[in-house]
């Protein structure tokens, strides 16, 4: 016997007797690459959905870039204000802000990977006809979105620390958070396929995420560190976000020699600067081989 | 007539634990097929392999024409699953959740809403499809997860205790589904129960115990096989009266479930002879007619609660002798 009949609804109009109402029958067709972008396409629209349902989210994930963006930047500047060389000290840091509201908005993405599995709808995606590979990109696709778009509410902000508009200056911005965004979706939903519980997922956030904004340089500059922050501060991996997303917003200043040098001296490892090129590079690079590790990681799962 | 599902010596074993001992069988398109046993009689571990969600250790089977090891998305096209487990997205209404499954699966987009409305329709569920899931009762949403298996229509159905927790109102009206899925659709519908009762509803049944099937027919014959009708007593001293039995009518008795059971071909005129014959003074007396817990019991030794209670006690045992281990 082949597939059930075409997928034509069975149906004599008007003559059907109510007592059998016409059977519709679809038909499943084969994997394609179609139906792999469907399945991305599925994956990330269910992200959109949960959003607009949860709007308080947006709101709340709000309040921490903004208490460190207004209280901390405006609360330190009368004791910085000798060494940022007439840089408010809320400009300075908002680079650093960007990055790091798209960072907790990102993980907290893929921690939905652990709540779908906490619910059993993991199971559903995972027992449809499509490559686990599809569902991992689509979630990382779905983790971006919307931390991009906190980052562009925060974007919104530049007037209030006082950076100029320019297209150049939206879409560099933009395109950075995007890539930022996919990059630690991708390391979230990297730990989401190994660590099943949420509480386990919360802790291992605070262990590694804490850290990683610390450590990054979103809150001073990374010239004469002692040894050990230095050597941290190389290989933390946001560093090499936020070091690119400082100079893109310091391009649109107007800033004195002085002040670029001490404020945005540029990430160097063993005195060699490393070009901004390479910097966000390397961001693409490692979200690339966490998607990776994700995507072998959900295979392997039964 | 060509099998939905063929099984041919299907293993699984986790690490020493052999859950699935060898089982095949042969499910004939359009059958209703039940899988009966205990908890932890390996049901679940076999239905999960042949929806691929598990490979064998050993042997192999096919769904739907399509090899479970070598063409898994082929298999899963022309399945639907319903699990014991919810699988729901809570958070969306129960239109978005069988629109994202239609999608999933690749259903032609002009076919959605129909099917939606049919399924939905089938399952009392249509005016309430703008509902969030949250908001329904474990009923309702088991009825929505058979009306999501549906969605792609799927030439087998799979339901893995699809009546497990639900009211005896929901549980009648989910098998009302299946008798009327079997007339209106091409689907074979493979289940598995754990009720007694439910079991009969099927064309065919497996009985499995331990990892494997001891008996394999439709409730009807496996009954007949059985024969005997089951007489049990309550009495005043219960070794009295099985060793009594034993010398004086040659039946082998046993205790289950509190009460001395024995099994004889004719129970109406063997219940008088019994009070006049046995010696030791009955308190009560109940007969039946073969049920499937008496095919159970005579293939296995044990009715299907007895079984389920002693596995209970080994489970139990294990997790006291885990927890005074990790105490030392």
């Amino acid at each position: 016997m082949s597939a059930p009949a075409e997928g034509a609804v069975a149906t004599a109009p008007g003559a059907t007797p109510p007592a059998a109402p016409p059977v519709v029958t679809v038909r499943v067709p084969g994997r394609s690459a179609r139906s792999e972008l469907r399945a991305i396409k599925v994956v990330w629209r269910r992200e959109m959905i949960r959003l607009r349902a949860d709007r308080m989210r947006i709101v709340t994930s709000l309040v921490q870039p903004l208490l460190f963006l207004f209280v901390l930047g405006s609360g330190l500047q009368q004791l910085s204000e000798a060494s940022t060389h007439g840089v408010n000290l809320k400009t300075f840091i908002y680079p650093g802000v960007l990055c790091i509201s798209v960072m907790f908005t990102a993980m907290f993405s893929a921690a939905s990977i652990v709540w779908d599995r906490e619910f059993g709808f993991l199971r559903e995606m995972m027992v449809a006809p499509v490559r686990r590979s599809s569902i991992v990109i689509g979630k990382c696709f779905g983790g971006a979105t919307v931390a991009s778009l906190q980052g562009v509410i925060l974007l919104a902000l530049a007037w209030a620390v006082d950076v100029p508009y320019s297209v150049s200056l939206v879409l560099g911005v933009f395109l950075l958070q995007l890539l930022l965004a996919f990059s630690i979706t991708a390391f979230g939903v990297m730990a989401a396929a190994r660590v099943k519980q949420m509480q386990s997922f919360m802790g291992l956030m605070q262990l590694i995420v804490m850290p990683m904004f610390f450590i990054s340089g979103a809150l001073f500059p990374v010239t004469n560190l002692p040894g050990w922050l230095a050597f941290l501060n190389r290989i933390d991996p946001l560093t090499y976000a936020v070091s690119p997303m400082r100079s893109i917003i310091f391009g649109h200043l107007d800033l004195s020699k002085q002040a670029e040098a001490a404020l945005n001296p540029g990430i160097t490892w063993f005195g060699w600067t490393v070009p901004m090129a390479l910097e966000i590079f390397m961001v693409f690079a490692l979200g690339m081989v966490m998607l990776g590790i994700a995507i072998w990681e959900f295979n392997a799962s039964e | 007539m060509p099998s939905a599902i063929s099984v041919k010596d299907l293993r699984k074993s986790f690490g020493e634990f052999e859950a699935v001992r060898g089982v095949s069988f042969e499910v004939e398109a359009g059958e209703v097929f039940g899988f009966l046993g205990p908890n932890g009689a390996g049901k679940t571990t076999t239905i999960n392999m042949l929806c691929t969600l598990a490979k064998p250790s050993g042997g192999g089977a096919t769904v739907a024409d399509h090899d479970i090891v070598s063409a898994r998305d082929d298999v899963r096209r022309h399945i639907g699953l319903v699990f014991q487990d919810p699988t729901l997205d809570g958070y969306l209404t129960a239109e978005q959740n069988l629109r994202l499954h239609a999608e999933l699966y690749g259903v032609e987009k002009g076919l959605v809403a129909p099917r939606m409305q049919q399924v939905l329709e089938m399952v009392g569920l249509w005016e309430r499809r703008g509902a969030q899931v949250l908001t329904f009762s474990g009923g309702m949403r088991r009825r929505l997860e058979i009306a999501r298996g549906l969605m792609h229509s799927p030439r087998v159905l799979f339901l893995d205790e699809p009546t497990i927790g639900l009211d005896p109102q929901t549980r009648n009206s989910i098998w009302g589904y299946i008798r009327q899925l079997q007339e209106s659709e091409e689907i074979t519908i493979f289940m598995t129960t754990h009720y007694m009762d439910e079991a009969e509803f099927c064309g065919r049944i497996a009985i499995m115990d331990h990892g494997e099937i001891v008996a394999l027919d439709s409730p009807g014959a496996l009954k007949e096989q059985v024969g005997a009708d089951r007489i049990r007593i309550e009495t005043d001293d219960d070794g009295a009266a099985i060793e009594a039995l034993g010398e004086r009518f040659g039946l082998e008795a046993a205790i289950s479930e509190g009460a001395v059971t024995i099994a004889v071909p004719d129970g109406e005129q063997f219940v008088p002879r019994l009070f006049a014959e046995l010696g030791v003074p009955i308190r009560s007396v109940s007969l039946s007619r073969p049920t499937l817990d008496d095919v159970f019991m005579s293939h296995t030794g044990s009715t299907i609660r007895d079984a389920e209670e002693s596995g209970n006690k080994t489970d139990k045992r294990v997790a006291m002798q885990m927890m005074s281990g990790a105490r030392r």
